[in-house]
């Protein structure tokens, strides 16, 4: 019987191949294919890689499949391309987005396959971190102006006689070449090349109590375990970073978006109305963060263990 | 290095070759003569000059624009792409619902008895070990997902390949034409493949699934192609003597004589797909390899294992299975194990009696977390070996110093010769070893490298590949002779290789950063791990192969073992010497380009870039730049012997 019905999803999936094959295909109006899989009302969710990003959609997805019963997909993509897979309806839902005014022109203005779906209740900061034990010993090192004093610090085999200020994924918001550049720092630019991996390194510093400089981000989780300082940089006013090759300013406080594909956003029923509302705090987030990268519950545990100890924030998102 | 396959060349051969490759060096040196001081007046400095670059941002960013603007609207995107894109959907998509219709139980029955006709009673138990595995680590679901995007993948690469291999197999000049194409295609790094796809298709499984078959593809159609040229020309005549017609001929003897070719080709086709299918995480493959990405995102090792087991067990069971099958033992009077028919009718009740029980879902309750012990286990290497070791120092300082007296000088001094005596050792290189046309496209990849406009950060990749190649060939020439001479270190090596070269590249990333830290030296370090088991098989096959009676008559001279190594076996194995070269140069360009990943930096760096940011030209003009390095690389450690018949 099994067979039978597998024929004939497949002959039945072959005839709509010919079918379509007469008309016009819109590649962007395609979900994924391991959505829906068994009637199953499903919601296709991009992660990005970093923690906080995988805690909003572990959250997202234990209410969603234990209260509202829908089955969830996660797919990690970084933030640009899943604009991208948003506007196709590949992903259903983009839960934190750390500003990019050209794709949001571009889909949510212009062309309108992407709809807002508002705060998400926390707001992200970018800047340069030195440990809070390095702080301690030099005092004056969080100002930008004494940072070349010090490069000889922070020099690597990888830096090559400068001091080496270490950078992470590709996929992240950085404008650390040109600050280096315009505030004339004798400092090299190493780019970890993943967020994994210059956390590894961090920690290992950190435990051995060797100095360094990074470019890190607020809500994460590593402060917990590696107190940091920030290094301030010249502050940030409005449209300093317009040109990005003359940014010589530090970065905004942003307040953190969710974006949903505008078709989801209209007709995904208590799903989309959910995602709207959702909205916690820096607190709420690290919290799971923590669980799930220093206590490695993973990511389906530890958005359980929040969500039995604070129904009163998320029963609002339910309404 | 590529220098390391010189020195057994020297010793083989006759006066004649000497020199005539003494004559080969001596006309580069004329053309040298004549034409570096006027390149060097010309364009002064090392780097490639500016002058001869061609920058490509502008025209790439606005293809991207178009492409982007124009998906849902143009013609070209909706009657085509869109349905190559849908079919694409609907295929995963069946398979996918049959996969799960069928349940685990139905899935692991129909795998294991698949694997019992065609292979025996021993790999179909391992085959159901391996998927019950899957369900107990947790990855039902994913492993699921993997599979129906493989199956799609190999059924399309080998329709695809068979196709073109049916066609370079019965036109001398298709084949003269095709087989450049598909040997440049498999020694390109999987990463280079990603951009273009991503470029039309965007992100998601279609993407991911042609990418897959543009990677797959090729070696069933040259396996194909090779079996049916190869067959046996008695055999044929006396068919035709028969007066079977052109077709009859075909479908009665040159295609079942190529019967062990075409399931090769099939057996390399799945390997690959597999290798990409992970890879293909990075453009929202979703499955097996998404699940590696997504631990990696956060240094869960453990997490990665979880994922990355299944994939190893399902690369093993496939691999074996399909291997089996080359061989032909059912046919060959083994008693038929069990039957088509009776291997269905059990699946569909297996398949049924889970149904009626309810348990279609692999059950909660039987899965087991081996995330925690790994990471402990993980933690406590990193705590006690990173730096600080008495004596031997850290795997940290072992990191540092490989990089300040390794790498950099490579790198500086690669990047300190000036242009054009980068090419000029290029071309004396391949011409050496191989002919005077892989050197001339030796040559033109390196130069169109320079006229890309990415020379630098290229020469920094080809600086640790150069590196990696190194360490690779020393460590993989000891092992392999150490192997070759012992039958127990063989044995006991043999798991070991099998397991390393079907784990995914990815996996590899982590424990270098946990050991070695970020930067150029844990990509190196993937890279050789990589590429050491095929070195290490090559060298002790090459080795095992020589002619016993050269061996023999050795021995009744009175040489020692030493003697017989060096003078006999080292020299007769030279072609397989040579190859293992070509097979390390290949898979560590694939690493240090994925590499990128954990502070590699370079080619791999941008390529990444590209993907993360949207932002395709930078991608692309590196993917290019890869695909020419690759090129480069290949043709300058390709033996003449590869391809006795030039053009015939």
């Amino acid at each position: 019987m099994r067979i039978r019905t597998t024929l004939t999803v497949a002959a039945g999936a072959s005839a709509l191949a010919l079918l379509t094959g007469c008309g016009a295909a819109d590649m962007t109006k395609q979900a994924s294919p391991f959505a829906n899989a068994r009637g199953a009302k499903t919601v296709t969710l991009s992660v990005q890689s970093w923690v906080g990003a995988q805690s909003n959609v572990a959250v997202a997805q234990y209410l969603l499949e234990h209260k509202l019963g829908y089955r969830v997909d996660t797919v990690q993509v970084d933030e640009v391309p899943a604009w991208d897979a948003l506007s196709q309806g590949r992903v259903d839902a983009l839960l934190e987005d750390w500003g990019h005014p050209d794709q949001e022109k571009r889909y949510v203005e212009d062309k309108k396959t992407i709809a807002r779906g508002g705060d998400l209740g926390v707001t992200g900061h970018i800047g340069w971190f030195v440990p809070a034990y390095l702080a301690k010993q030099h005092p004056d090192i969080t100002d930008w102006r004494n940072l070349n004093k010090y490069a000889s610090l922070f020099r690597t085999p990888e830096s090559g006689g400068k001091g080496q200020l270490m950078d992470g994924s590709p996929s992240y918001v950085t404008n650390d070449k040109a600050l280096v550049k315009n505030l004339k720092l004798d400092y090299q630019v190493v780019f970890a090349g993943s967020e994994a991996a210059q956390i590894t390194q961090m920690k290992q510093f950190a435990k051995e109590k060797k100095p360094f400089l990074t470019y890190w981000y607020s809500p994460q989780w590593l402060f917990q375990k590696v107190p940091m300082t920030e290094v301030k940089l010249p502050p940030y006013k409005e449209g300093c970073d317009a040109d990005a090759a003359k940014v010589a300013c530090s970065y905004p406080h942003t307040p953190l978006q969710k974006y949903l594909n505008a078709d989801f956003a209209h007709s995904g029923g208590k799903a989309a109305d959910f995602l709207k509302k959702f909205r916690w705090t820096t607190r709420d987030q690290n919290e799971v963060s923590l669980m799930i990268a220093e206590q490695k519950l993973s990511p389906q545990e530890a958005a359980g263990k929040w969500v039995d100890s604070h129904p009163d924030v998320w029963k609002k998102w339910l309404s | 290095m590529a220098t390391l396959s010189l020195p057994a060349s020297g010793t083989a051969k006759p006066r004649v070759l000497r020199s005539r490759a003494a004559g080969k060096l001596l006309l580069l040196a004329l053309v040298a003569a004549v034409l570096a001081p006027w390149a060097a007046t010309h364009w002064p400095g090392a780097a490639w000059p500016h002058a001869l670059t061609v920058s490509l941002d502008k025209p790439l960013t606005t293809a991207s624009d178009w492409v982007i603007d124009n998906r849902d609207s143009h013609p070209l995107f909706l009657y085509f792409f869109g349905h190559v894109s849908n079919a694409v959907v609907l295929a995963v998509r069946a398979v996918y619902l049959t996969l799960l219709a069928a349940g685990w139980a139905g899935v692991t029955a129909f795998g294991a008895l698949l694997a019992w006709r065609v292979a025996g009673v021993r790999l179909a138990a391992g085959t159901a070990v391996a998927f019950l595995a899957c369900g107990a680590l947790g990855m039902w679901v994913p492993t699921m997902q993997t599979l129906a995007l493989m199956v799609v993948a190999v059924l399309a690469s080998v329709i695809v390949g068979a196709l073109l291999g049916l066609a370079a197999g019965l036109s001398d000049r298709l084949d003269r034409a095709l087989r450049p194409v598909l040997d440049t295609m498999q020694v390109l790094p999987a990463f280079a493949y990603l951009l273009p796809v991503v470029l039309v298709f965007g992100i998601g499984v279609p993407a991911a699934v042609l990418a897959t078959v543009v990677y797959a593809a090729p070696p069933m159609a040259r396996l194909t192609a090779l079996g049916l040229r190869g067959a046996d020309p008695e055999v044929l005549e006396a068919v035709e003597s028969l007066g079977a017609t052109r077709r009859q001929r075909l479908l009665t003897a040159r295609i079942p004589l190529a019967r062990k070719e075409l399931l090769l080709g099939l057996n390399q086709t799945i390997m690959m797909a597999l290798s990409m299918a992970v890879i293909a995480a990075v453009i929202g493959a979703g499955g097996l390899g998404d699940r590696v990405y997504q631990a990696l995102a956060s240094v869960d090792v453990g997490a990665a294992l979880s994922a990355g087991i299944p994939l190893v067990l399902l690369a093993v069971v496939l691999d074996r299975v399909t291997a089996a099958a080359g061989n032909g033992t059912p046919a060959d009077g083994r008693p038929r194990t069990i039957g088509w028919p009776y291997a269905l009718a059990a699946t569909v009740a297996v398949a049924l009696a889970t149904r009626l029980l309810g348990a279609l879902d692999w059950p909660d309750g039987w899965t087991v977390g081996i995330a925690e012990p790994v990471n402990r286990a993980v933690d406590w290497m990193t705590g006690h070996l990173y730096s600080g070791v008495p004596v031997i120092g850290g795997t940290a300082d072992w990191a540092g110093h490989f990089t300040t007296w390794v790498l950099d000088p490579v790198r500086d001094g690669l990047q300190w010769l000036p242009w054009w005596s980068v090419l000029l050792i290029v071309a004396a290189l391949a011409w050496l070893i191989g002919t005077w046309r892989t050197a001339l496209t030796a040559v033109l990849a390196m130069a169109a490298i320079g006229v890309l406009g990415v020379w630098e950060p290229s020469l920094d990749t080809l600086s640790q590949v150069l590196a990696a190649v190194a360490v690779t060939l020393v460590l993989g020439f000891a092992t392999g002779v150490a192997a070759a001479r012992s039958e127990r270190v063989e044995r006991a090596l043999r798991p070991v290789l099998d397991v390393f070269q079907t784990m995914p590249q990815f996996v590899y990333l982590i424990p270098v950063v946990a050991l070695f830290g970020v930067g150029r030296a844990p990509a190196v370090a993937a890279a050789v791990v990589y590429a050491l088991p095929a070195v290490v098989r090559i060298t002790a096959q090459g080795l095992r192969q020589v002619d016993p009676a050269a061996l023999e008559s050795a021995r009744s001279l009175g040489a020692t073992g030493r003697q017989q190594l060096w003078q006999v076996q080292l020299p007769l194995a030279r072609r397989a010497l040579l190859l293992a070269v070509n097979q390390g140069v290949v898979l560590v360009l694939a690493v240090v380009i994925i590499g990128g990943l954990v502070g590699g930096g370079a080619l791999g760096y941008d390529v990444a870039f590209g993907l993360a940011q949207g932002d395709l030209a930078t991608g692309l003009v590196a993917g290019a730049a890869i695909v020419c390095l690759g090129l480069m690389l290949d043709r300058v450690t390709q033996p003449t012997e590869r391809r006795p018949k030039k053009g015939a």
